[in-house]
């Protein structure tokens, strides 16, 4: 009875002392889903969803804080993803916001004034100019956020959506066309073949 | 006789290829405009180096490669750039790109060529420039460039295999290249050897092409001389089936090696080359002569099917006028039947990867019949040549889940169509297949450019960081400096300074402790 006793607690103080162990050695930093939720997220930086960029949202939502439907650059198929990963109810947009087509910023340079105020605004550095020179989007690195477009003192950035080029064309979903001829024929004759 | 290997499935379908053999390569007339595209290889665009009003030679260099994969694009004839603009080009969009439009003048003049005396006596990469700067890409219908592919990695490439299958129905062009010019495709591909250090060269060539064969054939033994006597050159006959001719099914074939998922020809020692390819590196290299001409076959809804030898950037109306393409022609394709597209309208030029144009009509091609459901009969996994499972594809792709489309290897798909071909079901399933990986490409770059951004966003919060604290103790700094000059100029004072001074201390503490907390309310704006 004693003997027993002695190895259960011998087992139960050496499989304890493995845990423990483990737990030191194998301990994640941070929250590992908040890195999960924020690759998921589109990285505009754009605040639209009320927090100031991609990861303090993908920290609200993993908090239990946010909803998953705030994001609108990320669009449905972000929250599809969203509502997989957390294995929660896909939810429409929230509020009035609309996903938008993407675009770019773009700067008339002959109406900048060089007030540095949408440098500052830029959330990823993707304004290059300096006080009272022209300033300029490095366009490549623009996420389409809009945030320097308010700030601007004389209206000189205006968004513009990225046209359909050969280098970004995509193969579209088959659809079968109706074949109009067919049609006018059947009408003409009044009878199908 | 060599033993030779199979591939999984592929299809018999019609021929259609006596029609455009029965004539010699004709020479195209010189067009009344040629629209040169700035893109008509794999990677990036070139770089135009001419502008409208510019006189060009023929040959010129009009389009610098820029970035590793790209490659020059030249003027096809002499004459004047009457604009560098955007033209609609033949690509499935029906968008437009940069090209440059050329008014000949008729005079057909060369610009001063330098042809290389002794390819042997330059290195690779010298000769590599020279393909890159002669405009040199594989002429199958991919377009790649052909410097890239004679770069020599890691792995020995032991084996060169030409490429003259020519599986698809109706296209003749490397058939007819190879009949008539034989001669400068061995050479061209001794070049391919000398530059890869391969041991062997195999031609394959199906065997519905006895005369090509038989031309190679004799082309080799002329041109003993010129190729190295301890390498080996062999023309191989290969059962005609579709997909044959498509590098991964003609490796297989050749050497019974399977190109492994993912991976590229050279990881397994093999490189291959278009015949017509290595006949423009033997005109880029010997004779000094870019690629600015090339066979096309000109048939289908035609009077008269033939190959053309042709400038790029002819219009592609002005060839099908010389093979009279019949009145109830409603569309034209570029390439073949089974993996060709509609052209988006008959004006546009020809390009380098311009191997076939068909003159379509509804009897030729009737419409498909509409899309039934899929019975999953399975036949399309019968003739897959990459060993895929078409029908699992399709359901993944109609129903976009792309992750589990890429698990099932959509990559490997070469998108030959035998699966749409036999599809009892006429189902687009190559359709389907395009769709889903251009999403998946589009995707993957969306996410690319996302890490892009969130790198650089966490940077931008680490500045603004750095310049807050930096600030802070710039101005720590300049108080303590402040402090200590007091100290040191400071001189034994009178009780009613000493109060003085304590009551302005207190004061600028206290306004510094309003001044802190403030920040602080900021600073909670900010974050909340």
């Amino acid at each position: 009875m004693l003997s027993a006793l002695l190895v259960m607690a011998a087992i139960a103080i050496v499989l304890g002392a493995v845990l423990g162990f483990a737990a030191i050695k194998f301990r994640v930093e941070g929250n590992p889903l908040v890195d999960q939720i924020d690759a998921i997220l589109p990285q505009t930086q754009c605040g639209q969803c009320g927090f100031p960029g991609c990861k303090p949202y993908a920290t609200a939502i993993a908090d239990g804080e946010a909803d998953i439907n705030k994001c609108p650059p990320g669009g449905e198929d972000g929250i599809h993803k969203l509502a997989d990963l957390l294995g929660m109810e896909f939810k429409p947009l929230g509020g009035d916001a609309v996903s938008k087509p993407k675009s770019v910023a773009i700067i008339d340079e002959s109406t900048c004034i060089g007030c540095t105020l949408c440098i500052q605004a830029c959330p990823v550095d993707a304004i290059v100019g300096a006080a009272k020179q022209m300033h300029t989007i490095i366009a490549a690195e623009c996420t389409g956020c809009e945030l320097c477009v308010a700030p601007c003192p004389v209206d000189c950035i205006s968004m513009q959506v990225i046209e359909e080029k050969i280098s970004n064309w995509k193969w579209k979903y088959p659809v079968y066309s109706l074949n109009a001829v067919e049609a006018i024929q059947i009408a003409a004759t009044g009878t199908a073949r | 006789m060599r033993t030779l290997y199979h591939f999984h499935g592929g299809i018999h379908p019609p021929s259609n290829k006596t029609q455009s053999t029965q004539t010699a390569i004709a020479r195209a007339p010189l067009p009344s405009l040629l629209i040169v595209p700035l893109q008509q290889h794999a990677g990036e665009t070139a770089k135009p180096v001419v502008q409208a009003g510019d006189h060009v030679l023929k040959g010129q260099l009009i389009g610098m490669p820029d970035g590793f994969v790209s490659s020059a694009v030249h003027a096809p004839t002499s004459g004047t750039i009457a604009a560098v603009d955007m033209q609609l080009i033949a690509h499935p969009s029906g968008l437009p790109n940069l090209c440059a439009t050329l008014i000949p003048d008729g005079k057909d003049e060369w610009v001063a060529l330098k042809p290389v005396d002794d390819y042997r006596s330059h290195s690779p990469a010298e000769l590599q420039q020279l393909l890159r700067m002669g405009g040199v890409v594989g002429l199958g219908g991919a377009a790649f460039p052909s410097d890239i592919k004679v770069r020599i990695g890691k792995q020995k490439i032991t084996t060169l295999i030409l490429n003259g299958a020519e599986c698809e129905p109706y296209i003749t062009c490397d058939d007819m290249l190879m009949c008539e010019r034989a001669a400068e495709i061995v050479q061209g591909a001794e070049i391919l050897r000398f530059m890869l250090d391969a041991n062997e060269v195999l031609i394959g060539v199906e065997d519905n092409k006895p005369e090509a064969i038989a031309a190679l054939q004799q082309a080799i033994t002329a041109s003993g001389p010129v190729l190295q006597q301890n390498k080996r050159y062999e023309v191989v006959a290969i059962p005609t089936i579709y997909p044959g001719g498509s590098a991964k099914q003609l490796i297989r074939v050749l050497t019974g090696l399977e190109v492994p998922s993912g991976k590229l020809p050279t990881d397994i020692g093999v490189q291959c080359f278009n015949v017509a390819t290595a006949y423009s590196v033997h005109r880029a290299l010997v004779k000094g002569e870019p690629l600015i001409s090339r066979i096309v076959t000109i048939t289908g809804n035609v009077r008269e099917a033939q190959n053309f030898e042709a400038l790029i950037g002819t219009p592609i109306a002005e060839l099908v006028a010389l093979a009279e393409a019949l009145p109830d022609t409603d569309a034209y394709i570029m390439g073949g039947p089974m993996m060709g597209f509609p052209l988006p309208a008959v004006h546009v030029p020809l390009v380098k990867a311009t191997n076939c144009i068909i003159a379509a009509s509804k009897k030729i091609f009737p419409p498909p019949p509409p899309a039934m459901p899929c019975i999953r009969c399975t036949r399309c996994v019968e003739v897959c040549p990459a060993d895929l499972q078409p029908q699992d594809l399709y359901w993944f792709a109609q129903s976009k889940e792309f992750g589990r489309a890429q698990a099932f290897s959509l990559f490997d798909c070469i998108e030959c169509g035998a699966c749409s071909y036999v599809c009892p079901s006429h189902i687009p399933l190559v359709q389907y297949y395009r769709f889903a990986k251009s999403e998946i490409r589009a995707r993957e770059h969306d996410k690319q450019l996302a890490d892009q951004a969130r790198v650089r966003h966490e940077y931008h919060e680490q500045r603004l960081e750095r310049e807050k604290r930096e600030k802070a103790e710039k101005l720590a700094a300049k108080e303590k400096a402040a402090q200590a000059a007091k100290l040191a100029s400071a001189q034994p004072l009178t009780p009613q300074q000493q109060t003085e001074q304590a009551e302005l201390a207190a004061s600028r503490a206290h306004i510094r402790q309003l001044a802190q907390s403030e920040v602080e309310h900021t600073d909670e704006g900010v974050t909340k």
